[in-house]
């Protein structure tokens, strides 16, 4: 495998990665809260998109919206659940990522329930997946497809939260909640839209990443989750752009480090990265040094 | 215990509720110290492989594996600890989780690169699958020995200087320090303590269970004892105790609902944070939720609601 | 007895205290006035090792202690207490006057698990050392009620007596009578002078005037991190530069307590 190959590999996973953080991150940056079940909606993503291509027989491109759409409902259920109750006793952030836990075996138990724990795959040819010709290195349609939605869903975010009402509410909170509330900002609703937008992009990446691996179970979350703990991390605790650069890299340590042979072992450099920038730039590789170890 | 066990509470089961209710404690003590450490399910693995090699490959009883792998837990927690513990709640928990995971990724490893290093063939902790066909000789006296003693020294613990510092970090870091109170030292202690309670369960367990591999201690584990404690309670000792203990039972008293066993799960941890915060150990707890239930607002909630609107 | 030379801290770009050069004598009370935002508390916080100069050095007894640790000064005998009370609010009134002894204890956990004479002996001495300061602060018969529970004034001097604890020979109080009438001030006040009649120094930080006169020996006047004036109590009262800071101090309110939360 030559180096262009692994480059481009790695874009691509990146953009499935920094698509599902990017749902992490802006929960935090809003919230001040991990969303643990996060990746648990992405699972859900992911067999939504399924049900809608296998029973509704419908077209994998608007099967991504509609997986969008209900995964979003579903995080928006999510927060009314696990969140707010505790958001109005004032708890510790810390029981909020203990119920968001709670919330991901929930989830992922229903789904096991109803979708069993077999593998499931997207119908043969439901999106093609012959290598592209004449090209130097491998690259399949889905590929380019997934990077071309991720980095869609990219940019509508970033317009949403730049240049929209809704986007300067929600930083106004994420700013100062009660500064926001003294603008007459409703932050009941910004909640649920950021809920809601969260759960959005990671429907979208779970049929996304259903798609790229054709393996759809109720645990595919799980790597998922802690992968995604590494890139907003990377990326800077709830800094959205953070997230987007988090994915690309992590996605790149992977691929590198199974092109290094050491596929065993790419789990290991991802964690111990972590744990490294946790330690030593707890800010985040594009962040501002400031008080972030809070 | 005929009824124990027509209700689903055979020996086995009855050894787990034990093991679990020391792995509930090994986290209560860092949560009670106010560290939001998840590194327990790292530790677990690390005495349990070292546990388990030594009885297997050096022949040695349970009580020297289960030292040894309490040693080698403690040893690995002092550089883990003193750079980790600087870090605060959701910091110090992803930190830790990503400990846990390199635990888990080393041992799963370990065979393939101390054979690379050493230059010929190791088989030690055998990659994915494990090591099986472990010897079942933890005993239930032994069990229930083990949990009695370390609910003597933590009830000891809070009547000590030592412990009392240990719940004035948790309420408030600073105010401890400048009452003179060394706080990094006791968190680190306090870590090393926790550890080490972890992977005695470790060992314990793996010599119950008869097989270890990687897969047992990741994430879901660390899940798992963060249940026993919250669903308990951390206010007090007893509270991991009742959690591992429920935890573990419940599931086989309702074992014709198998199929929903992980959503009982999910929604015992939900409900129990979000209505019961202080866990089933906590008398005001109960208090507060029946005054909910009944519809009367607490003293607290009825001032905080004067406040809201006023 | 503790001396400041040169004293600086940045936050960022904003000089939270610029070349703050300070005396406390031994067996004196001196007090620290400033409008808010002024840098009153990071003043303490330095000197009780939660925060640290950026340049400048900080001698208590001769001893440079501008690096150690909060308890290892809490150790040399430096004391203080908190403006926005953080007692330790789970716990009884007499537990928190035993976790401020920690320092004065040498027991250990073993000592606690057996049950050693030692141990006995100790957690009689701490008890009893507790059960006198609460007497003294008139907080007897509180002991095993929780300390979050107790009534505002309560809490303030069980602040102080938690401080006293430690056993020091300096001690910090930071605003001591913040939401105080002036009835308990003036107590408060005869509280204080009792301090330095046991030879106890006293660095004091206040906004209540009328307390600063009552006990204070000398002051010092802080205005955006810098030393503008220091006196006795009378000649400070008519210092213009003193006047014409606390002019400005309505609008900062604000931005102090915006501050402190953060």
């Amino acid at each position: 495998m030559n180096i262009t190959q692994q480059i481009v590999n790695a874009i691509w996973l990146g953009g499935v990665y920094s698509l599902f953080a990017l749902g992490y991150a802006l929960v935090f940056s809003v919230l001040g809260v991990l969303n643990l079940a996060h990746s648990a909606v992405f699972m859900w993503g992911a067999f939504i998109g399924l049900v809608a291509v296998t029973q509704l027989n419908v077209s994998v491109w608007a099967a991504i919206p509609l997986a969008m759409v209900v995964s979003g409902v579903i995080s928006i259920v999510l927060d009314v659940l696990a969140f707010a109750p505790l958001r109005r006793r004032n708890a510790p952030r810390i029981s909020q990522l203990i119920s968001s836990i709670g919330a991901a075996i929930l989830l992922v138990n229903i789904a096991q329930l109803i979708f069993g724990t077999q593998p499931q795959r997207f119908p043969l040819g439901s999106i093609p997946s012959d290598p592209l010709e004449g090209l130097p290195i491998r690259i399949t349609p889905i590929q380019i497809i997934i990077l071309l939605v991720a980095i869609t869903l990219m940019a509508v975010l970033q317009y949403l939260v730049v240049r929209t009402r809704a986007g300067q509410a929600m930083r106004a909170v994420a700013f100062n909640q009660r500064v926001a509330s003294l603008l007459g900002i409703n932050s009941g609703n910004v909640f649920r839209m950021t809920f809601f937008l969260a759960g959005a992009l990671a429907g979208a990446a779970g049929v996304l990443f259903g798609l790229a691996y054709n393996t759809i179970t109720p645990f595919m979350g799980d790597s998922v989750a802690l992968k995604g703990l590494t890139v907003i991390v990377l990326g800077g605790l709830g800094n959205i752009q953070g997230a987007v650069v988090g994915g690309f890299v992590v996605a790149a340590l992977e691929v590198f480090s199974i092109a290094a042979g050491g596929s065993n072992y790419r789990e290991a450099f991802v964690f111990t990265l972590l744990f490294l920038i946790l330690l030593f730039r707890p800010q985040g590789l594009v962040g501002q040094a400031a008080e972030t170890r809070a | 215990m005929d009824l124990l066990r027509s209700i689903g509470i055979t020996e086995i089961v009855f050894q787990l509720m034990l093991v679990n209710a020391i792995l509930g404690l090994s986290i209560y003590l860092t949560l009670y110290t106010g560290m939001f450490s998840l590194a327990n399910a790292g530790f677990m693995a690390i005495g349990a492989y070292v546990g388990v090699v030594l009885t297997q490959n050096y022949d040695l009883p349970l009580w020297a594996a289960l030292i040894g792998g309490m040693i080698a837990a403690g040893i690995v927690a002092v550089p883990i600890g003193l750079p980790v513990l600087r870090l605060r709640d959701i910091y110090l928990a992803i930190a830790t989780i990503g400990f846990g995971e390199v635990v888990r990724i080393l041992i799963l490893n370990f065979d393939t690169l101390a054979s690379s290093i050493s230059g010929e063939s190791v088989q030690l902790t055998r990659g994915a699958l494990g090591i099986t066909g472990i010897p079942k000789i933890t005993e239930t006296w032994q069990l229930l020995l083990f949990l009695v003693v370390t609910v003597y020294i933590l009830v000891r613990l809070h009547r000590s200087r030592f412990g009392r510092a240990m719940a004035a970090i948790r309420q408030d870091e600073q105010a401890a320090a400048t009452m003179g109170i060394n706080v990094v030292y006791i968190k680190n202690t306090v870590f090393i303590f926790s550890a080490i309670l972890a992977a005695s369960a470790g060992v314990l367990k793996a010599h119950l269970t008869r097989t270890i591999s990687p897969g047992d201690y990741g994430f879901d584990q660390v899940v798992n004892i963060l249940a026993f404690a919250v669903l308990g309670g951390t206010s007090t000792w007893l509270g991991p105790i009742v959690g591992g203990f429920v935890l573990t039972a419940l599931p086989e008293i309702l074992r014709e609902f198998k199929q929903y066993r992980g959503i009982v799960n999910g929604v015992i941890l939900l409900v129990v944070i979000v209505y019961l915060p202080g866990g089933l150990v906590n008398i005001n707890g109960w208090k507060r939720l029946w005054r909910r239930i009944r519809g009367q607002p607490s003293v607290i909630e009825r001032i905080q609601q004067n406040t809201r609107s006023g | 007895m503790l001396e400041l030379k040169k004293v600086s801290r940045l936050f960022g770009g904003l000089q939270a205290l610029h070349q703050v050069d300070m005396r406390v004598p031994e067996g004196r009370i001196v007090g620290l006035i400033g409008p808010n935002g002024a840098g009153k508390t990071t003043l303490i916080n330095n000197i009780s090792g939660l925060d640290h100069p950026t340049s400048g050095t900080i001698h208590f007894e001769g001893r440079e202690i501008h690096n150690l640790p909060p308890h290892r000064i809490t150790g040399l005998g430096i004391a203080r207490t908190y403006q926005n009370i953080r007692l330790f609010g789970e716990m009884t009134v007499l537990e928190n006057l035993l976790i401020s002894q920690h320092g004065r204890g040498r027991a250990t956990v073993f000592d606690s698990l057996v049950f050693t004479p030692r141990f006995r002996a100790e957690e009689r001495r701490l008890k009893n050392v507790a059960l006198q300061l609460l007497e003294r602060f008139q907080l007897g018969g509180m002991a095993h009620l929780l300390a979050g529970n107790l009534p505002y004034g309560d809490q303030r001097r069980l602040e102080m007596a938690r401080a006293l604890a430690t056993g020091p020979k300096l001690l910090l109080l930071d605003e001591p009578t913040a939401g105080m009438n002036p009835i308990e001030t003036e107590q408060l006040g005869q509280q204080i002078l009792r301090l330095r009649d046991e030879q106890l120094t006293v660095l004091v930080i206040e906004h209540d005037m009328s307390l600063i006169h009552q006990v204070c020996d000398e002051i010092y006047v802080l205005n955006f991190g810098q030393i503008i004036a220091h006196g006795a109590p009378d000649v400070i009262k008519h210092n213009p530069q003193v006047i014409e800071a606390y002019l400005g101090q309505e609008e900062d309110t604000e931005l102090e307590s915006e501050r402190e939360r953060s």
